[in-house]
């Protein structure tokens, strides 16, 4: 390395740039946490039904085996817009049943297929969870996925 | 061993192997199911495998890093640690923690965010003991010589530690709780932890080559300071599809493409330095250990994260095989390899067994490094058509699946060479094989040391 480039050079540009990168970093967080909320996710409301859904999908760790915005394990497909693939997305009462029927078929019990434990919901929960699909299904996600297959 | 207090090491890397061994197993399980999807569904299903899978992983890392910090913070500092007492306090809090929430996932108790699905007493646990950490390190440095590697490494720690109070964050908005989930996932990993890497990677080559302090500490803030400068801004290659503004596309993939720089960096820093070191360690393991770590970590953080990091690539590759053949070597040669070399250098000396043949343990290293390297290969042809079948053409998921079952299989046979390597490898610290104790070489002290 070139001896114009000192350790303390080195060190105090190490210090300096990263409070710079840090500084603009939360600048940026700033705006787009403003922008989550008043934009991307605006076009259904929070409701408390909708964050009940949110606690039945972390209680039983869904993550460990779907993706939920392409994010998550590899092992069951993507719920992020499960919803559209059902096409049941706007109509809430087919949402609600869709995922029901669903659920309640579960596990399949069928040899050589990947199995979905039965999470003993009860209809109140299944409501919830529909409700979170949905909402997370219509937030602004830049146009991911390509397709409905998720 | 100059320093007494560094026995503490000896407890971190003994739990921390332990817990690289369940982490393995976990893995090979999950591995099986894949290919056999009815094994154990109904008494463990893979979500619960896949939990304990991840989470050990990571707790053992951080006890790597932190045994390594007990270890490596005397012999820089030239004192003693702190207290000895609040080191062991924090390694039980931590082994408690770990095995409190891996017994509450069997009975099916764990939140739900990715990674950070601990119950909140282990998550307070886990802070209390960071906090220990930080005191007893830092008094100990604070008392002692500071030098470049204890300043990068104390930065790191503390940092890390700083944002783990993002793991108590979980805001009601899907989309808010992503985003800052990933300044614990990715400010770990592709930030602060890179700072602890290259501090524990520099002690190593410092002590392995014998080259001149300056160049290395030198060598040390230039890659540090890339780090930061792309991993910072480099969180928005994680922004891109979930709620977030448009701009992060850009952002994250111009910043992110710059993170391969510090992992490169730290490649040529292992072999430059090799190169120009004029001494002769005996201990060839953890040269090998540190010089496999920062090239697999080149090749599995770096080429295989650039592969899929630009925005136009990852709208399709987003959340498939190739996530997961990245995750894997990435993971494996800059964290697992590198915990891997710290032990393979302390352990001979903290149990006073120097110099030492470590046969076995470079065997270890060849078996894990290319099962490693082969699981890579299959789940990134398995990502490949994934991406192809359901992101191109638009082929429902687990039609998709069904067509990659030969590329499941190889990965599990990959995962049994990657076991059997890691079984090895804790067998071959800790148990000696007196046929590869050898004789001290005649002291020849090097000039310029």
């Amino acid at each position: 390395m070139a001896e114009i480039l000192t350790k303390t050079r080195a060190r105090n540009i190490f210090y300096a740039g990263s409070l710079f990168f840090v500084v603009i970093f939360v600048v940026l967080t700033v705006n787009s946490h403003r922008y989550v909320v008043n934009t991307s996710t605006a076009g259904m409301p929070l409701t408390e039904e909708v964050v009940l859904g949110k606690h039945v999908w972390e209680r039983h760790s869904c993550i460990n085996c779907h993706t939920l915005h392409g994010e998550g394990a590899y092992f069951a497909p993507e719920v992020g817009n499960v919803m559209t693939r059902w096409g049941v997305q706007d109509d809430p009462e087919a949402a609600f049943e869709t995922l029901q029927s669903w659920m309640n078929s579960q596990p399949s019990g069928v040899e050589g297929r990947r199995q979905m434990p039965n999470f003993n919901l009860t209809d109140e929960e299944i409501r919830a969870l529909a409700e979170f699909l949905r909402w997370a299904d219509q937030t602004d996600t830049q146009g991911w996925p390509p397709n409905d297959a998720g | 061993m100059k320093y007494e207090t560094q026995k503490v090491a000896y407890a971190y890397f003994v739990c921390a192997m332990a817990l690289f061994a369940i982490q393995v197993l976990g893995g090979l399980l999950a591995g099986w199911i894949y290919v056999s999807p009815n094994f154990l569904s109904e008494l463990l299903p893979f979500n619960i495998i896949r939990m304990i899978h991840t989470n050990a992983l990571i707790v053992w890392l951080l006890l790597g890093f932190f045994g390594a910090a007990y270890f490596l913070v005397p012999e820089e500092s030239e004192r003693e640690i702190y207290s000895v007492k609040l080191a062991y306090l924090q390694l039980a809090i931590l082994v408690v923690g770990t095995l409190g929430a891996v017994g509450s996932y069997l009975v099916g108790i764990h939140g739900g965010r990715e990674f950070l699905e601990q119950p909140l007493w282990v998550k307070f646990g886990i802070l209390v003991a960071a906090l220990i950490f930080l005191f007893n390190i830092s008094m100990t440095v604070l008392a002692g010589k500071k030098t470049a590697i204890t300043n990068v490494l104390l930065m790191g720690l503390w940092l890390l530690s700083l944002l783990w109070i993002f793991a108590f964050i979980n805001p009601d908005n899907l989309s808010l709780d992503k985003m800052y989930w990933w300044f614990v996932v990715h400010l770990w990993v592709e930030a602060t932890w890179e700072l602890v890497m290259a501090a524990i990677l520099a002690f190593l080559l410092l002590k392995l080559t014998g080259v001149d302090r300056e160049v290395v500490e030198k060598w040390l803030y230039v890659i540090v300071a890339t780090a930061l400068f792309s991993g910072i801004l480099g969180t928005g290659h994680h922004f891109y599809w979930i709620g977030l503004p448009g701009y992060w596309q850009w952002i994250g993939s111009i910043f992110s493409t710059f993170e391969v720089i510090p992992f490169f960096l730290m490649m040529s820093f292992a072999f430059v330095m090799v190169w120009k070191g004029r001494r002769n360690h005996p201990n060839k393991a953890a040269l090998l250990w540190s010089l496999g770590s920062s090239t697999v970590a080149f090749f599995g953080a770096g080429v295989w994260g650039f592969l899929h990091t630009l925005h136009g690539v990852n709208f399709y590759s987003h959340g498939t095989q190739i996530t997961a053949a990245h995750g894997h070597l990435s993971f494996y040669g800059a964290y697992v390899a590198l915990n891997l070399a710290i032990f393979t250098y302390a352990m001979p000396i903290l149990r006073q067994r120097q110099p030492y043949n470590q046969v076995l343990n470079m065997a270890s290293f060849w078996l894990m490094t290319g099962g490693m390297a082969f699981m890579t290969f299959v789940l990134t042809f398995a990502g490949t058509i994934q991406t192809h079948m359901q992101r191109v053409i638009g082929d429902y998921f687990m039609e998709v699946q069904d067509s990659l079952s030969i590329f499941y299989m190889m990965r599990f046979g990959a995962g049994i060479a990657v076991v059997l390597g890691a079984l090895l490898f804790v067998y071959s610290q800790l148990v000696i094989r007196n046929r590869e104790i050898i004789e001290p070489g005649p002291a020849q002290p090097v000039a310029g040391e």
